[in-house]
């Protein structure tokens, strides 16, 4: 069972870690959290960059965050990539398998994935 | 939406955009199977106007476009099971704060499954840390609850957003699920 007192000692272990982070953020991923993006699997997308990101030990340094509509509705699920230094990448039409890769190829591997991105999207069309 | 628990996480995202530092969301099941949805939070609140007119598409807060669909969504949830919508709101100094609360007829054919509210509950608080929730849900056989002022009393400095702790709480919380 899940007690207090294990949260206790989840806490005692933590304490170091967190004084280490602050402040040493280098890269935010923000998921459209919006009705839009809700409707369209948001919050699947962005338990996985949440677990991806904890998973790849990456917690350090990544930020997961949520925003309201960025605007363009109908590529939802979107998520949108800040690194310190490079242009920001955005991410559309999203499902967990993707943010998984994402994080995997772009976040830690440094590569972007082009094919989910909003210009690689339009220019199927 | 496919699931209760996305409306949920749809109409309490108002409740954080209001600054609400309180949030509550609770459902109460009777024995005739009736669900009743309150989202009551400590938020600015709305105008009498604003808070008559929410439920019309074409009333949003966005600024992105002109349509808002959360509180229509959840409406025709609903009423789509006979049951309804209410919305009470107040920006009153000493007592602000909007209460969504909504009917549903569980046994309903159109009645649209609750879904992974565990995944929606994380979700608001990793999103939100800072905002206390207190979560219930009851029916005659089951009883499920949250409150984060209980695990911030315990954290301390660390951030209910860290990857350990939410953790912890989906683990609670499913199991909380399972036991009953």
């Amino acid at each position: 069972m899940k007690t207090l007192a294990e949260l206790a000692a989840i806490r005692d272990k933590m304490k170091d870690k967190v004084a280490i982070r602050e402040g040493s953020d280098t890269t935010r991923i923000v998921v459209g959290m919006a009705t839009c993006g809700i409707a369209a699997g948001a919050r699947p997308v962005l338990s996985a960059f949440v677990e991806g990101v904890n998973n790849a030990g990456l917690a350090e340094k990544v930020t997961v965050t949520q925003t309201g509509c960025i605007g363009i509705c109908q590529f939802e699920p979107v998520a949108e990539v800040f690194e310190e230094g490079k242009e920001k990448v955005t991410y559309v039409k999203l499902n967990a398998e993707k943010a998984q890769r994402i994080v995997e190829e772009h976040i830690k591997g440094g590569k972007v994935v082009t094919e989910y991105t909003i210009g690689a999207d339009n220019a199927a069309k | 939406m496919k699931e209760l628990s996305l409306n949920i996480l749809d109409i309490t995202m108002n409740s954080v955009k209001a600054e609400a530092s309180l949030i509550s969301i609770s459902m109460v099941e009777d024995e005739q199977g009736w669900m009743t949805l309150e989202i009551a939070d400590n938020g600015c609140g709305m105008s009498e106007d604003m808070a008559a007119s929410v439920a019309d598409p074409f009333c949003t807060t966005r600024t992105t476009r002109k349509v808002g669909l959360g509180v229509p969504l959840l409406k025709m949830a609903a009423e789509q099971t006979g049951g309804d919508v209410k919305i009470v709101s107040s920006t009153a100094e000493e007592d602000h704060g909007t209460t969504v609360t909504a009917r549903f007829d569980t046994r309903h054919i159109d009645f649209t499954p609750i879904g992974d509210i565990v995944a929606t509950i994380c979700t608001l608080i990793q999103g939100s840390p800072d905002i206390d929730f207190v979560y219930s849900h009851k029916t005659p056989t089951l009883e499920v609850s949250l409150d984060t002022r209980e695990l911030r009393a315990v954290l301390g400095d660390v951030s209910l957003a860290e990857w350990e702790i939410i953790s912890w709480i989906e683990e609670n919380l499913r199991e909380q699920y399972q036991n009953n």
